[in-house]
Order: structure tokens, then C-alpha cells, then sequence
């Protein structure tokens, strides 16, 4: 059973965002609503979502040629040609007596064996399935996606007794390896695992936040960061997903669980929510939330909500000493501390994490399911049981019982052994239901750095970098810096590997489990050489940068390069450094050097060039990648996927896409296993570059831009250079190919002539300071 | 006694030859009155001043010291007459606002000043110095209604300003402050609270004394986040500006100290005394810096300023005192014994004063005029330029000429030998009243701190743009002129070790900030080092040009000589220092940091 085509009903956010993820992944999709009332357009609700989806940002879509495997429909007419389509996902709205009728009229005419799943978040899949047919009960499942689709890793599945074993098996592969999707199979309990612990947290957090008399800016501030939170904590999160779906959710947790379940102690009326929500202000989709954005007087002032008055003020820095202490002291130090933050953390977290302990097995089978859940649903850094072990169990279960509090029989287990997770002979273990270790299990294609780490030393480490050995030959290039950026202790490292892989080793990897492949070169660096006039310095990195690269290209083993977030600058030009790229879909690539004033000096503008030159899918001559690389390059311009990365150049029409983020180093190893053999290193090339005629186009349309007031002052330097190297300089003739260390060296004086531009450095000064370009 | 001649041959060549004060400060705006020949003569009397008014009471002053009685503090014998006359003169307000009665010129010519008073009267200098800072807080931050009740009368020097920060339990570290205040209702506040270290806190010489005060406000945050800035007179000023009844603040004592003895060293009681809050409430610490930045640069003033007068004097009994024969044999055969001037160690010592002398006095006018052109410039982009180089020169003008401040006048008494060491000749005095330079207004290592924890990193290593790119720029501009290879040569030598070390600081200190701590105290030398070998080469590029051939450039030739003399003698003799210092920044935290605390 494969799924090759799709079906989804119901072109809402979560519907329309779920099509347009099968189209990211390849699969054919039909995304069909009701007629609507009004209008001719009988397709008009899913053409409508479509077409908004073009438009939104962060996109649904990973490149807009995707949206061609979307077919928009309606349930009247296109009913039929579901008979056609493996999966059909339902989408539509929470109301069961819907969706069950809409359940009958897609089994009429579905084909055997294709899989119906309901993207419900509310309902038991019993009610849903409750006297429908064998055939209906058997291929149904819940597939419960989170918002928004694309950019949420985590997938519930949830089964019922008469789905057969082969549905949740094949959908969740296929979730699992071309959606990119972490599936976590939940029990068939209410708001299953992720908003079942998810919810009480917020609401727990709610109440506490105005039991105790905080502000929600202390609030957002102790139950964010200090616990691997996102920096939205509870009241910025509540705006972001919409306030009016607190007291929805909240309702119909309180309808469908237990009367004795701890979740229903914590309910308790919220006036000023009830009168937001009647104000219309109901989060970021509305007129604002807890926080708004005062735009009166021209300034942008961001406020926050008063929960006692209900007035508006300009929003405060909080400042808290247990804030303070859990920068140093992590997440042990902010609950241990006794000022009102401490105690707020203290109270949120032990009645969260305790609920969390109290609901294995019964919402999950295990703690990983739940930890999962939470760090891929809700993007926190820690599981619930990996915060336990952060703050000790046995402490944590110790503090319960001197506050007279009930210590949960799995946390009372994990208190007297070694925590939830441990390791165990080089293997990461966790604490099973019965009290027992078992070896956490990565599926089949599952490769983590993490989990070698735990078992091996490195080849070589030094503060930026690592090597190490991934088995079968295949040594794996680490960065470790912030934001991964690149420094000469990089090169150092790349060095070493290019004197190990060749003795002992096959190929090379170059991957990293942080956020980022790499946000560039560390211009905090290069900003204080610069700074303090350490001109040659700043050359000798650069040179540095261009010896590296290159030899990271020619070295007699091939090199695959596994991207996932951003790879910028000098980050991207490892890419276009390395025999191949097997990027994770969620990959974000560019070469940005522009927006700080500078040219791509390592390598960037030849390889592009190159590159552009030599995809036959483009217009050929000489002039039209040097156009097409000046206008990605000088606007600074950012593939938002790796798609898009294609589309640009950055990467090769044969280069691979991972869907899911945890293969990607499997799926480069392989890769680069496969080119082993036979592997020569690329010949040195030359390019043909147009010269003076080339430049004084490009500076046409440049004079053009500047007339309209699209480029700046500083862009207009920025790009002459730019031009000046893309078209080979003054002396460059299309009779007379250019050789690389050519173009390397223009790139290499162009980058220093900009540096010491008084523009640039405040570009620099502006982008490490603010994260933002600065135009000037 | 000492001899001091205000070295105002000196102060001219680097204010018009080396810093351009013409085109660069007599060119902005509100200046236009302030022509070469207004400084001049601004000078001059100045000079005259100091030599004559002050100097006199110097010794006598030091010997007296201030007493104490019934909470009444009195000032040594004609310090009072000599304060009125200086008020009189309007030396008070040089630089101060015009808008509340002062003569508006440029701050350049107040660090001219400044450098006259500490060479000749420090103790003295004090009572003004700390007049000043508390008018520049104001200026800045006051509200138009405390200006107009106490600029005009501090600008005078008919009232005295303070700086009371120190309690009993902090000094560096003012977060732990224990001075309250609370609102009476009526917009003024009750401060109670013990300042010590007073210094000016209580006297005889004005008829009130402002003091601004560092207080907590009942609500205040925790920490430097919690302090508020109160202005507390002495004396209650009345609606109609007329002085009322005394306000609930006493000195309780005065400081038996090591020097500046004239100086009075108050511990101040506030008994519910009525406080005025200066700006915000808890934004007293950022105020308090702006006061302190100015103190800061007067403190460096004062190291430059005691050096100054123990050259002169050690130099001048050099070539008197007779004793022994000259190595290379007698040079002057009619007289018992050569001067010991021919000696090349007490040439060594005397050179040594004077080519950190000139290399302090031309850094410190070109901050000075940085100062001015943070003011006053109209280009925001040069303000900014200006007022980045400041911030980042402060500490080491501070902690650097304190330094060579104690260094100096300790070079100074070992010249006059015995009688160096003896009272009579006034060369201890200055070693005395230097050493507490090196302490207040932020201990020197302090400063260091400030200089790699703060100045480095801010706005990302900018600052350090304001130094270090005009130095590579002069050496790229002069590195292929012969004349002057034998100076841009060390130079960029030494400019490199310092490029090398702030970006190893830069780097080490993100990791482990004990690392930029254990290199900071020998970062801020070596950094002076460079400015000061900047300085000098810019110097020799001036006298070169006066000294190759006659005519037009020939003036003062003997001048130029010896400045370029003095430049090889920094160059060869001095720099090589910062060699020193070098290896031992790079040799990091662990020699320092090793050993265990129970060892010491």
C-alpha cells in the first residue's frame, strides 16, 4: 500500500495548509470544499485558499510551482473522484454529526484499501467511527496535523480498535519520510498528547499568572526562555493562536474528560478574556491580544494588557532576579529561587510536569511519545520528562512531598532510579511504564549526531568545530558556534579533515544538529578586525575562506553538504562548495553578503556564475547568468526552501531533498557513500565573463533602480563592485576565459576595498546589533 | 619649594601645530569669539594665575591641612581669599554654559586650565573640579527650574557641588546603596543616608554647597537599576532664591589622609534632609556617569598636572645640584663636580617624565577637542565620531596618567635624592597628593574593566574605529617617508600588538570573561603605550617640518630639537615596554588564576 494522491475536504487554515504540504511533497491533491451560496464559482472556497496561500508569508508552499499539484473542487461535483485517490484527509469542521455524514457520502464512492483520516483535535475517533461500517472503521484513523502544516513537525495519529495494522503503518512511513512529519501515536483520549499537556499548561499558567498578581510581560518572561520555551511564553502564544480558541478548547477538554481529572480543578472564569474576545480583540489575527501594536503618532509602541484594569500600556521589560539566575542556572535555578518568578515557575511547572507523569500510559505508551509531542507541537526545547530530569526527579519528587502534593507512581519510579532518560553503555535509554530501561530506538534511516556523540569520541574538536566518525567510512563535519557561523577554528577543522578522510576514511559529510547550518561568517569577528584596522587580518581570513573552499573541493573524496535552516553566505558557499547537497526541505539559502556590504568573497560569486552557466535548463550566452547571479546576489535574495534553492542555483537539479529532518544525515551519508566509488574531484574550470560591455549593462539597469529610489546609496557601491567581479573586470573578454583563482581574487579585493567603506561597517555594526539589514 | 613655570610653549605647539585647535575647534559653532588670540590670552593669565596665587598656598596648605570643629570645616590659611579672587576671575565658569552665567569656551581650554591648577595646587583644585561636575549633571539632566536656582550661583562659585556615591559598606560597586528617600507629597524628598569620602562635602570658602546625592526610592528595583539622583544644598534655598535655614545634612568628620590635605575628605549625614530628584526616578546611575566621565578625564588631569611640576623641579636641580664626575669624565673642570645631569641614569629618569609628559598632554588635548566635538559639531555623524572616541580614551587617560602621575613624581624625589624625601623641597607632597589619583573616581582597575568590558564591545567594537583607524591611516600615509621610518616603524609594530591582543580579548573575553579580566590591567598600558606612540610620531611630523631648513619653518628650533630628541628617546627607550606587556596579555588568566585562595 502507497500513497501516490491525495484528498483533503475542507479548505480551511488546517485543511488548505495540509494540501499544499502533500504538494510540497509531491503528491497529487484534490482540496475540495462546499459549494458556496453565493457567486458562479462553484470551486470558489478552495480556489480562494489557494490563492491566499500564494500570497502568504511564511509560505505554505515551498516553491509556487507547487501549487499545481493542488486541484481545486467542491463536494457536490468532484465527489466522484475520490474513487481515484489513496488517502482522504477531512478537514472540515468540528461537528461530528458533519463530518459523519460527509464520512457516508465519500464511502460510497472510495476505492478499497485507501486510507480516511479526520484531522479532528477535539473529537474521539470512537465517536467518529461509532456504528459506521467494518470497511469505514477499518481504514480510518485521526491524523492530527498542527498549524501551521508545513512548518509543524509533529503528526498525532490515533487508532482505533477495528483500524487495521497496515493503515497507521503506511500512513505514518509516508508521513514520516515525505511529509517530514514526527508521528507520535497517541491513545484515544481527549485532546490526545500534545493540547491535552499543552492545554493545562496554558491554563495553569493563566491562572496562576493572576492568582499570584503578575504582569503577563513576567509571566511571558519566567514561562518562556528560562525553560526552553518559546520566547512567546503563555499570553504572546495565547494572541498568536487566537484568543477565542482558549475558551473553545477549554470547553471541550472540560466536556469530554473525567470529572476528577486534575485539568478541571484549574478551570475558573476569566472575565477580561470573555470581553477581549467581545472586543475583537482576539490575538494577532484580530485588533490585538494581551499585547497590541499602538501605530498611533506614526510610532510603533508595542503594549501590553493590564490584567486587573483591562488598560493598555507601553509593554515593560520584566525584570526578575529568578530570570536573571536561570541564565546561569538554567531551568533548576528559576524554580528554585523565591522571588514571585521562582515561585510562579515552581507553581506552573510542578503541576504541568506532574499531570504530564500522571498521563503515561494512559494518553501514550511511552515518555518518549509525550516528549516528542511537546518539543515538535509545541516547540519546546525540553519534553516534559526532559525538564523533569533538567530539574531532578528525585528532587522535584522530594519538593512535591514537602508540600504535601501527590508524587505520581512513574515519577516516584524515575526519582528512585536514574531519572526518565539515561546512558547506558554509549546508548541513550528511557524509563519504561514498568520502571524499567529500555534503549531509545530510532527508526530504520534514523541517524542523529546526537546519538554518536554518546558513544564516541571525536576525531578532532576544537571551540568551532568537530569531526566525527558516522560509521561505514563517513566522517561528518560538525559546526558548533553560534548560529554556526564560520571562523578560522572552522578552517582549522575542515584542514584536519582533509588530512584524515583521506587515510582512514571514504567521504565527508557536512552537517550539524543546531538550528542553522550556518548563518555565514562570524562577523563579529571580522567587525572587531575591522574595527581596529586589522586590514591584513581581514584578508588573511578571507584567503583563508578561498584556500579552504577550495580545497574542500578538490579533495579526493566526495563531499555532501545537509542543510537545514539557514545556510547563508559563507554558509551557502559550502554548499556550492561541495559535491552534492542533500538538503532538508526547510532549508533557507542565500548569499546575503550584500545586505552587509560586502561581496561573497569565498568562492559564492564564481560558483554561482558557474553553476547558472551550466544549468541547461537556462537561457545560454555569456550575459544572462552574469544578470541573473548580479540580481540574486546584489538584492540579497533568500530561497525559502530548498526548492526554491534549486530555482535560484544554489543547489543542482540532482541534488536531494529530505523531508524529515532527523534522516537527513542518514540520507547524506548514503549520498555521499554512493559517490564513492569511481570518485574523481572536479576538474579546475574556467569562465567565460563578458568584461566591460557586461558591466556597463548591469550598471544601466543599476542607475535605473537608483532612479526609483530602489537602491541605496551604499547598494550602488555595493553593486559596482558586485558587477565588476561578476563580469570579470575591466581586462575580461569573452574571448579569453578566466581562470578561478581569477575571479577569486577579484572577489577577494573587492570585499576588502568595501570593508573599510564607512557604509559597510555600519551595515555590519547595524546587522550584529539589531539582526537586521540597515539601509543606507 | 618646587619650580613650575607653565610649560605654555608646549601647550601652544599641541593646541595650534599638532591639533589644528584653529580649524578644528575655533570652527564650531558658538566658538567664533574663541580665535587663537582670546586662548592665548585665556592662558597666559591662567598661567600667571596658578604661578602666582596658587602655588604660594600649595606647600603651606599641605602643611596646615584642613581641621575640624563642631561640625565646622576649615580650609588652611588663604584658601578662602584665594577661592573669591578665583571666582572673581571668572575662572570658575571658564567652560560652563553661558545660559547660566559662564564664559562658554571651548572644554579644550578648561583641560588647559585644569592641568595649570593640578600642577600647581591640586588640594585647591579640587573644590572647583568637583563644582564642575556637578554643573555638567545638571546642565544635562536637571529640570529648567533646578537650573535656574543653582546654575547660576555653581557657575559663579558662590555655592560649591559635590558628589556623594560612597557609603561606609560600597564604593565600586554602588548597587548596594542604603541612602533613602522618601516623597514628602510636595515633589521634594527626605534623604537619609552616610556618605563618606566626601570630598568639598564641607568648607569654608562658599556660602552653600549642593550636593548630589545617590539615594533609594522606597520602590526602587534592586541593584544599579534602583538608584535615583537627589540634588541636596546645604543650606534651603528659598522661592525668591535667597538662602533660608540650614538643611538636615552635617559633616560628621573628616579623613586623616596620605596627601591632598587641603583638600577636605568629608563624612556627610543626611537626617531627613530635604532632596530634590533629579529626572527620573532610578536613573541616577547613568547620570552619575555623566558626571563621572567629566571627573574621570579631571582625575587623568591631575596624574599629567603633578607630573609636570615634578619634572620641571627635578630637572631644574639637575643641572644645579653638583655631585661626582661625569663617567666620560669632567665636563665642566672650574667647579667642584659636574651637575649630575650628565649622568645617563638621572637623564633616564628626567626623559622618562618628559616624554610621557608631552606624549599625556598632546593625548589629553585631543580628547579634550573630541569633547568639544561631541558638543558642539553639526554633523551628528562627527558628534558621534567625537563622543566615541572620548568614551573609549576615558579610562585609560584616567587610570594611564594616574599611573605615570605616582611613577613621575616618585621619579622626581629619587632625582632630588635625600632631599627629594624631606619636606622642604615639596617633591614628596607630590607624590603624596598623586597617589590618591590612582583610587578615586573609579580605582585604576576599574577603569581596565571599563576599558575591555565595556568600551571594547559596545556597538560591536565601534569605538575602537575612532583609535585605531586614524593611527593605520597616518601609517599608511607616512610609512615610505624616510625622515620618518624610525618612528612609524615601531609604530605599526606596536599598533599590530595592540590589534592582536584586542581581538584575542575580544574573542577570549566571550568565552570566559575572567580571561578579558586577568589582560585588562596591561591591555589599558598597552593601549596607551600606542596612543602615546601616535601622539609622538604626529609631534616629530611637526617638528620635522620646523626643523628641515631655516627661514619661514625656523622658529623655536632648540624647541623642535629637543621634541625630537624626547620622540627617540619614547621611541627607543620607552615603547620597548610594551613588549612587556604584550607577552603578558597573551600569557592569560592561568598564572593568575591557578592558585589556590587559602595559598595567599
Amino acid at each position: 500500500m502507497t500513497i501516490a494522491s491525495a484528498a483533503v475536504i475542507g479548505a480551511g487554515v488546517m485543511g488548505a495548509g495540509i494540501a499544499a504540504h502533500l504538494a510540497n511533497a509531491g503528491v497529487p491533491v484534490l482540496l475540495l470544499d462546499v459549494v458556496p451560496k453565493e457567486g458562479d464559482n462553484r470551486n470558489a472556497l478552495a480556489e480562494g485558499a489557494i490563492a491566499k496561500m500564494l500570497k502568504a508569508d511564511p509560505a505554505p508552499f515551498m516553491s509556487k510551482r507547487l501549487a499545481r499539484l493542488v486541484t481545486p473542487g467542491n463536494v457536490e461535483d468532484d465527489l466522484d473522484k475520490l474513487s481515484q485517490v489513496d488517502w482522504v484527509v477531512e478537514a472540515v469542521i468540528e461537528d461530528p454529526k458533519i463530518k459523519r455524514a460527509l464520512y457516508e457520502r465519500l464511502e460510497a464512492v472510495r476505492k478499497d484499501g485507501s486510507i480516511v483520516s479526520s484531522n479532528t483535535s477535539t473529537l474521539p475517533l470512537s465517536l467518529l467511527t461509532k456504528d459506521m461500517p467494518a470497511r469505514f472503521a477499518g481504514d480510518f484513523l485521526i491524523t492530527h496535523f498542527f498549524n501551521p502544516p508545513r512548518y509543524m513537525p509533529l503528526l498525532e495519529l490515533v487508532v482505533g480498535p477495528d483500524t487495521r495494522p497496515e493503515v497507521p503503518q503506511t500512513l505514518g512511513a509516508f508521513a514520516d519520510q515525505q511529509l517530514g512529519k514526527g508521528v507520535v501515536m497517541c491513545n484515544d483520549t481527549p485532546g490526545f498528547v500534545a493540547n491535552r499537556i499543552g492545554t493545562f499548561w496554558l491554563q495553569c499558567a493563566v491562572v496562576e499568572t493572576l492568582n499570584r498578581g503578575l504582569t503577563i510581560e513576567e509571566a511571558d518572561a519566567v514561562m518562556g526562555r528560562p525553560l526552553g520555551i518559546p520566547k512567546t511564553g503563555v499570553f504572546a502564544l495565547l494572541d498568536l493562536v487566537g484568543l477565542d480558541l482558549m475558551p473553545k478548547v477549554d470547553a471541550s477538554l472540560a466536556a469530554t474528560l473525567a470529572e476528577d481529572d486534575a485539568y478541571q480543578g484549574l478551570r475558573r472564569p476569566f472575565p477580561l478574556l470573555e470581553q477581549m474576545i467581545a472586543d475583537g480583540y482576539t490575538g494577532r489575527k484580530g485588533k490585538g491580544g494581551f499585547y497590541r501594536l499602538n501605530k498611533a503618532n506614526g510610532a510603533r509602541v508595542k503594549e501590553a494588557i493590564d490584567l486587573n484594569t483591562g488598560d493598555y500600556a507601553p509593554a515593560a521589560k520584566a525584570s526578575l532576579a529568578s530570570v536573571s539566575a536561570a541564565r546561569r542556572g538554567g531551568a533548576k535555578a528559576l524554580v528554585a529561587h523565591d522571588d514571585k518568578g521562582g515561585q510562579f515557575a515552581w507553581a506552573v511547572m510542578s503541576q504541568t510536569l506532574g499531570y504530564a507523569a500522571a498521563l503515561v500510559p494512559e494518553i501514550a505508551g511511552d515518555i518518549l511519545a509525550v516528549d516528542r509531542a511537546m518539543r515538535m507541537g509545541y516547540n519546546w526545547k525540553f519534553g516534559p520528562f526532559e525538564l523533569l530530569d533538567k530539574l531532578g526527579a528525585a528532587d522535584f519528587a522530594e519538593r512535591l512531598k514537602a508540600e504535601g502534593r501527590d508524587v505520581p507512581p512513574l515519577l516516584e519510579k524515575a526519582a528512585a532510579a536514574d531519572g526518565f532518560y539515561r546512558v547506558q553503555g554509549g546508548r541513550l535509554q528511557y524509563l519504561t511504564v514498568d520502571g524499567s530501561y529500555a534503549d531509545v530506538e530510532r527508526g530504520e534511516g534514523v541517524l542523529l549526531l546526537s546519538d554518536v556523540k554518546l558513544r564516541s569520541e571525536p576525531l578532532a574538536k576544537n571551540g568551532s568545530a568537530s569531526l566525527w566518525d558516522i560509521g561505514d567510512g563517513v566522517v561528518c563535519l560538525e559546526i558548533h558556534t553560534k548560529l554556526n557561523t564560520i571562523d578560522p577554528e572552522v578552517f582549522k577543522i575542515i584542514g584536519k579533515a582533509l588530512q584524515i578522510v583521506p587515510k582512514d576514511y571514504k567521504a565527508l559529510v557536512v552537517y550539524n544538529e543546531g538550528s542553522h547550518f550556518s548563518a555565514g561568517a562570524n562577523l563579529g569577528l571580522a567587525m572587531f578586525a575591522a574595527n581596529v584596522g586589522a586590514w591584513p587580518m581581514i584578508e588573511d581570513m578571507v584567503a583563508q575562506g578561498q584556500k579552504t573552499y577550495t580545497a574542500l573541493k578538490r579533495a579526493p573524496f566526495p563531499v555532501v553538504s545537509a542543510p537545514s535552516g539557514l545556510a547563508l553566505g559563507g554558509g551557502c558557499e559550502i554548499l556550492l562548495a561541495s559535491d552534492a547537497v542533500q538538503a532538508h526541505a526547510e532549508s533557507y539559502v542565500g548569499l546575503v553578503e550584500a545586505g552587509v556590504g560586502v561581496v561573497p568573497a569565498w568562492g559564492g560569486c564564481k560558483e554561482l556564475l558557474s553553476r547558472l552557466a551550466r544549468d541547461p535548463r537556462r537561457p545560454k550566452g555569456p550575459m544572462p547568468p552574469v544578470a541573473k547571479a548580479f540580481e540574486t546576489i546584489g538584492m540579497a535574495q533568500v530561497a525559502k526552501s530548498a526548492f526554491e534553492a534549486k530555482e535560484m542555483g544554489f543547489l543542482r537539479g540532482e541534488d536531494h531533498v529530505t523531508f524529515n529532518r532527523e534522516r537527513l544525515l542518514a540520507d547524506a551519508k548514503k549520498k555521499a557513500l554512493s559517490l564513492v566509488e569511481g570518485y574523481a574531484p572536479p576538474e579546475p574550470m574556467e569562465l567565460t565573463l563578458p568584461g566591460p560591455s557586461g558591466k556597463a549593462s548591469l550598471a544601466f539597469a543599476l542607475r535605473d533602480l537608483y532612479a526609483k529610489g530602489l537602491a541605496t546609496d551604499h547598494d550602488m557601491v555595493v553593486a559596482g563592485e558586485l558587477a565588476d567581479v561578476l563580469t570579470g573586470g575591466d581586462d575580461a573578454d569573452l574571448t579569453e576565459p578566466l581562470s578561478e583563482d581569477t575571479v577569486l581574487k577579484m572577489e577577494r579585493e573587492a570585499f576588502m576595498r568595501l570593508v573599510r567603506t564607512p557604509g559597510t561597517l555600519a551595515r555590519v555594526e547595524h546587522t550584529l546589533e539589531t539582526g537586521k539589514p540597515l539601509r543606507n | 619649594m618646587v619650580s613650575y613655570t607653565a610649560p605654555l610653549d608646549d601647550i601652544r605647539f599641541v593646541l595650534y601645530d599638532l591639533l589644528d585647535y584653529d580649524g578644528r575647534i575655533a570652527s564650531l559653532p558658538g566658538f567664533e569669539e574663541a580665535g587663537r588670540d582670546l586662548v592665548d590670552a585665556v592662558i597666559e593669565e591662567g598661567a600667571k594665575f596658578c604661578e602666582n596665587e596658587l602655588l604660594p598656598l600649595n606647600r603651606s596648605g599641605d602643611e596646615e591641612g584642613c581641621s575640624f570643629e563642631n561640625g565646622v570645616v576649615r580650609t588652611p590659611k588663604g584658601f578662602k581669599e584665594l577661592y573669591e579672587t578665583f571666582c572673581e576671575g571668572g575662572w570658575n565658569g571658564l567652560a560652563l554654559s553661558p545660559d547660566h552665567g559662564g564664559q562658554g569656551l571651548p572644554k579644550t581650554l578648561q583641560f588647559v586650565l585644569t592641568e595649570l591648577i593640578c600642577s600647581t595646587n591640586l588640594s585647591f583644585g579640587m573644590y572647583p573640579g568637583l563644582t564642575h561636575g556637578a554643573c555638567n549633571a545638571l546642565e544635562l539632566h536637571g529640570s529648567e527650574e533646578q537650573k535656574a536656582i543653582f546654575l547660576p550661583n555653581m557657575i559663579h562659585g558662590r555655592w560649591t557641588g559635590t558628589m556623594c556615591l560612597t557609603e561606609p559598606h560600597c564604593g565600586t560597586d554602588l548597587g548596594l546603596i542604603r541612602t533613602k528617600a522618601e516623597p514628602n507629597g510636595d515633589g521634594s524628598y527626605k534623604i537619609s543616608g552616610t556618605k563618606i569620602f566626601i570630598s568639598a562635602g564641607e568648607h569654608d570658602m562658599s556660602e552653600n554647597i549642593v550636593h548630589l546625592v545617590l539615594a533609594k526610592l522606597p520602590d526602587a528595583p534592586e541593584g544599579s537599576k534602583g538608584i535615583s539622583l537627589f540634588i541636596v544644598p546645604k543650606v534651603l534655598v528659598k522661592a525668591d532664591g535667597s538662602l533660608g535655614p540650614r538643611n538636615g545634612v552635617a559633616c560628621g568628620s573628616i579623613e586623616h589622609k596620605m596627601g591632598i590635605k587641603a583638600s577636605s575628605t568629608c563624612v556627610m549625614n543626611f537626617d531627613e534632609a530635604e532632596g530634590y530628584l533629579v529626572g527620573e526616578p532610578h536613573t541616577g546611575m547613568a547620570k552619575m556617569f555623566t558626571m563621572m566621565n567629566v571627573a574621570r578625564l579631571d582625575v587623568g588631569m591631575q596624574g599629567l598636572g603633578l607630573a609636570e611640576t615634578a619634572y620641571q623641579s627635578a630637572a631644574a636641580y639637575a643641572k644645579e645640584r653638583l655631585q661626582g664626575r661625569s663617567l666620560a669624565g669632567p665636563q665642566h673642570p672650574d667647579k667642584p663636580a659636574d651637575p649630575i645631569i650628565v649622568h645617563p641614569d638621572v637623564r633616564k629618569n628626567l626623559l622618562t617624565m618628559k616624554a610621557y609628559n608631552e606624549g599625556a598632554r598632546a593625548l589629553a588635548f585631543w580628547v579634550a577637542m573630541a569633547v568639544d566635538i561631541a558638543e558642539k559639531h553639526p554633523d551628528e555623524a562627527a558628534r558621534q565620531e567625537a563622543d566615541d572616541l572620548v568614551a573609549l580614551m576615558t579610562p585609560i587617560i584616567k587610570s594611564f596618567f594616574t599611573d605615570q602621575g605616582f611613577e613621575n613624581t616618585n621619579l622626581g624625589v629619587q632625582v632630588f635624592g635625600g632631599h627629594g624625601y624631606i619636606r622642604e623641597w615639596g617633591m614628596e607632597q607630590l607624590v603624596r597628593d598623586a597617589r590618591i589619583a590612582q583610587i578615586y573616581e573609579g580605582a585604576n582597575g576599574i577603569q581596565a574593566l571599563d576599558l575591555v568590558g565595556r568600551k571594547l564591545g559596545q556597538n560591536m567594537g565601534r569605538l575602537l574605529r575612532r583609535f585605531f583607524h586614524p593611527v593605520q591611516e597616518f601609517i599608511d600615509e607616512h610609512q615610505t617617508d624616510p625622515q620618518m621610518a624610525e618612528f612609524v616603524a615601531p609604530l605599526a609594530k606596536i599598533l599590530s600588538r595592540l590589534q592582536q591582543s584586542t581581538l584575542w580579548i575580544a574573542q577570549q573575553g566571550l568565552k570566559d570573561p575572567e580571561e578579558a579580566g586577568a589582560a585588562a590591567t596591561d591591555y589599558l598600558n598597552l593601549f596607551a603605550l600606542t596612543a602615546l606612540a601616535y601622539m609622538w610620531a604626529r609631534m616629530v611630523k611637526v617638528s620635522l617640518a620646523h626643523t628641515n631648513g631655516s627661514g619661514a619653518n625656523g622658529e623655536m628650533p632648540e624647541f623642535h630639537e629637543a621634541k625630537l630628541a624626547t620622540a627617540r628617546f619614547f621611541f627607543q627607550r620607552l615603547l620597548p615596554r610594551s613588549s612587556g606587556l604584550f607577552a603578558a596579555i597573551m600569557a592569560g588568566k592561568a598564572p593568575l588564576m591557578e592558585m589556590k585562595e587559602a595559598a595567599f
